[in-house]
């Protein structure tokens, strides 16, 4: 049986990533005839003047061989006589950081590209970084393009010190320094004739070798359930892929986070019944007795998870918006989809000198230590301890953008001392005591535009009816409960997380409760949703163009703004995020007050 | 400890994604062209939801061209499996006597990617399951394995979401759609061995025997019905050929074989001095040509 080896090539831009890999598939002898003649064919349009070139094996998006750069992950896939391999070709370019770290994240071994004549660069520091906080323990640093600088040993020698000062950080398995040249042939899979002071393996015969397996120091069994499988009333199975360890029939396993416990019933690899599972394999496990397990769930034996709601992580930024404390997400981490906040960022990591730098916001390509809070008590584990259930992705909750990907470092236990508490009085009641159904009407739109004015008017209208009601206004809840808020974008996530709370609170004691605040971004207005609930939110759009409300400008305030004296301001240098589908939409400049009050009364169906 | 071979981590990978999109996405549908990796894709979705049959349906987008023997062994494959199988076809293209001699990429344009696309719109698929490998092409090579589509479904490569681990990210806006390849990572030779391990039935024309066959352009094009039209200087000959991927009959380019057995194929493909797309005659066109493609919508 042969092994297989998932490697990925890395480096700065233009050390030679692309032409090392399609220089050894050439010597190698791994190419098919076509794609050699192809090879051959392309080079002599190429930049080499009719070399062979053999980066244009892999940069195969038709944008990358426009610009010669490579610009997102290529895999290839070869054999030798002693061994699989799946090589990705990764990016070096900064700008696209995100695409190196896709490959990072699948690979057992990095091969870290320098340019001989360049030395350790920041994009050096920067991949060997991102690889050792994917989880990659297997290095071998690629010292190229060894010709320009006349196969030097001295120069060789010089990068090397280089390299091991730079790794020194890191708690690696293993590491191999080996001078190359990727255009000419040296040391890729033959030893060089001009190197001959190099006399330890070529890369190809290093990465035929290299034991990248990892033993486990746990041996206890884990499996985060995928889905549930019920054919039919006899049979309900859990499916999933082993994580770690392996299981039998008869075993004692725990469900976490509930705990409960069950015996091992039957068990499955794909369609054939087995007596014992291993990791790796795709299983389908039946228990003894009915208890609640569902997609998100982990079965587990002999191994202890953290569980909590609260996670202090290492994570590298990949979207293009940046990341402030108090945005929500979604983690994804195991199997387990959930609402995420990130509480708060730690620090960011300086990727040149490793230093701990204190920031309010962290952007694309950056790492930072944060702290994170799900909506629920979730099963995970810390990523050096095992890397399925200890890394996870964060996911935008507009745009659905893979915001981020991350690792745990550990659990934050203070979310154990605290624990909800029931109350003899239910909100129910309280709705009922008060006859009407409690709701929060959230106002959102431009200063200006409206907000306050009709959500007076159909507070006024409401209290006519008889209904039991409360008003909570931008300004006046700032100038109290808010007063230590400021308007930057993380001052903004909180003054409208603190908003919805109140909200749901008033709601909860069974009131009617209209808000005015800007709340320029769909993101906050989201998590007002949630916090408050989807059944009791009510978003209303109130409209009004830029112009017509800067006309107005009852307050000045587009006046000041204009001439800036006040910094991000809604609408003029802090942008309004229209609301794509909100329940409701007035148009204040076509009409009156008390009939935009007749619209919303008649959409809520609270007409007499 | 056990571990697992290349072949067995492979299959688990497989059935890992097939189970993810099982539970994540709205309304998922498998792609079925006949060919050996749809024969594959089948086998894993069988064993990935055992007990059950796969929770979602297959699609099989019929550009009324391919092989009669594909056809035949799609509804006796389905019937057997208990699946439900959905066929498609561009009826438009069809009153307009779009065919693949006369259209030639027009053809491909409007009976395979503009009928995958009416068949996705037609059912609200919201992800497909595919058999692409990314050792088939070169922009493929650089697929993600979870790859977006948008209202229009296209792709733009320029862009493509962070994968990471093996955390998808299945999350869509309304009107856009995922497309899924959960053989990604599998080669053609692992493709072959698997069929071999697994004991996987497959169309009996990638196994060689005599056949009626033209050669045109440098290739040797079965003559599988009286629709074929001949070229001037062209004469069917018999011929023990065999085909190392499947499609519309008149577009798939054989090879003389006298490979029969699948011992005998998976030997010849190891020694092969050409890879398997080159038999896909609108491969042959210009670099890129397959980005250009898939950008439009084509799977």
């Amino acid at each position: 049986m042969q092994s297989l080896l998932k490697f990925i090539t890395c480096g700065s831009v233009d050390d030679g990533k692309s032409t090392l890999i399609g220089h050894m598939l050439y010597d190698a002898k791994l190419l098919f005839a076509d794609q050699e003649r192809a090879l051959e064919l392309d080079s002599k349009v190429g930049s080499r003047n009719g070399e062979v070139d053999y980066s244009l094996l892999l940069d195969g998006l038709m944008a990358e061989r426009e610009q010669g750069i490579t610009i997102d992950v290529a895999y290839r896939y070869f054999s030798t006589e002693n061994r699989s391999f799946i090589v990705a070709d990764t990016p070096g370019h900064e700008e696209y950081t995100r695409n190196m770290a896709v490959g990072a994240s699948y690979a057992d071994l990095a091969v870290v590209l320098i340019d001989a004549s360049q030395g350790v660069l920041v994009q050096t520091k920067r991949h060997t970084r991102i690889c050792a906080l994917m989880g990659i323990k297997h290095f071998v640093f690629a010292v190229n393009k060894m010709d320009l600088v006349g196969y030097d040993q001295e120069k060789f020698k010089a990068i090397k010190k280089d390299i091991r000062m730079m790794t020194a950080e890191y708690e690696l398995e293993s590491m191999h320094i080996i001078p190359v040249s990727a255009t000419e042939g040296d040391n890729i899979t033959m030893k060089s004739d001009n190197m001959t002071w190099y006399k330890d393996d070529t890369l190809l015969g290093y990465l035929e070798k290299i034991d990248v397996h990892h033993v486990e120091d746990e041996d206890g069994f884990l499996l985060p359930v995928q889905r549930v499988v019920r054919p039919d009333h006899t049979f309900r199975g859990f499916q999933g892929q082993v994580r770690a360890g392996s299981l039998k029939i008869g075993d004692a396993i725990t469900v976490l986070p509930s705990k409960e416990t069950a015996n091992v019933k039957s068990l499955l690899v794909g369609d054939v019944k087995v007596d014992e599972i291993v990791n790796g394999q795709p299983v389908t496990i039946e228990l003894d007795k009915e208890i609640d397990v569902s997609r998100g769930c982990v079965i587990c034996k002999d191994r202890k998870l953290e569980v909590s709601n609260l996670l202090s992580t290492r994570l590298l930024w990949m979207d293009d918006s940046h990341l402030v404390a108090g945005k929500n997400y979604f983690l994804k981490l195991g199997t387990k989809m959930i609402p995420a906040t990130v509480m708060n960022i730690k620090y960011k990591l300086d990727v040149n000198e490793g230093t701990h730098i204190p920031v309010d916001r962290i952007y694309k390509n950056e790492i930072a230590k944060c702290e994170i809070a799900v909506s629920d008590k979730i099963a995970f584990d810390c990523f050096d301890d095992n890397e399925n259930l200890g890394s996870f992705i964060l996911i935008d909750r507009v745009t659905n953008m893979t915001s981020a990907c991350g690792i745990v470092l550990h659990s934050l236990r203070r979310s154990d001392n605290l624990t909800w508490q029931e109350l003899d009085i239910t909100r129910q009641f309280r709705a009922e005591q008060k006859g009407q159904q409690p709701k929060t009407l959230w106002f959102t739109g431009l200063s200006g535009a409206g907000k306050s004015t009709l959500a007076n008017a159909l507070e006024q209208r409401l209290v006519s009816m008889g209904k039991h009601t409360m008003l909570l206004d931008g300004d006046n809840i700032r100038m109290g409960l808010n007063r230590n808020l400021g308007f930057k974008e993380q001052d903004r996530i909180e003054n409208i997380r603190r908003v919805a709370e109140v909200a749901k609170l008033m709601n909860d004691a069974g009131l009617i409760v209209l808000t005015s605040f800007i709340s320029p971004y769909a993101n906050d207005r989201q998590r007002a949703r949630e916090i408050i609930g989807t059944e009791d939110f009510v978003e209303i759009y109130v409209a009004a163009s830029l112009e017509e409300c800067e006309k107005r400008d009852v307050k000045g305030l587009y006046q000041r703004a204009r001439k800036g004296e006040i910094p991000n301001f809604t609408g003029i240098t802090s942008p309004y995020e229209v609301p794509e589908h909100p329940d409701i939409t007035i148009n204040t400049a076509d009409k009156a007050v008390e009939d935009c009050v007749d619209d919303i009364i008649k959409i809520l169906g609270l007409e007499a | 400890m056990k571990t697992l071979s290349h072949l067995d981590e492979l299959e688990a990978e497989a059935i890992y994604i097939m189970r993810e999109v099982a539970a994540e996405c709205e309304k998922p549908v498998m792609l079925y062209s006949i060919g050996k990796d749809s024969s594959v894709m089948l086998h894993l979705a069988m064993k990935a939801f055992y007990p059950e049959k796969p929770p979602f349906p297959f699609l099989h987008v019929d550009t009324t061209w391919k092989f009669s023997d594909m056809i035949a062994f799609r509804d006796r494959v389905a019937k057997e499996k208990g699946i439900t199988m959905l066929a498609y076809t561009n009826e438009e293209g069809v009153a307009q006597g779009i065919n693949p001699f006369d259209h030639g990429s027009a053809y491909t344009d409007i009976m395979k990617t503009q009928a995958l696309k009416q068949a996705l719109a037609k059912y609200g698929f919201t992800a497909a399951f595919g058999g692409g490998r990314r050792d088939e092409e070169k922009s493929r090579a650089k697929e993600r394995i979870f790859s977006f589509r948008n209202e229009a479904q296209a792709w733009d490569p320029k862009n493509q979401r962070p994968e990471m681990w093996s955390l998808y990210n299945t999350k869509i806006k309304k009107g856009e759609s995922i497309r899924v390849f959960p053989i990604s990572n599998w080669t053609e030779k692992d493709i072959w061995q698997y069929i071999k391990r697994e004991n996987i039935e497959i169309v009996p024309l990638y196994f060689a025997a005599e056949r009626p066959v033209v050669e045109r352009d440098g290739n040797i094009i079965m003559v599988d019905d009286d629709r074929m039209k001949l070229l001037p200087g062209e004469e069917v000959q018999m011929k023990k050929v065999r085909f190392r991927t499947l499609g519309c009959y008149p577009l798939t380019g054989g090879m003389e074989s006298d490979a029969e057995t699948l011992d005998e194929i998976i030997e010849e493909t190891l020694s092969a001095v050409s890879s398997e797309r080159t038999s896909r005659v609108i491969d042959h066109e210009a670099a890129g040509s397959m980005e250009r493609r898939k950008r439009e919508g084509y799977f």
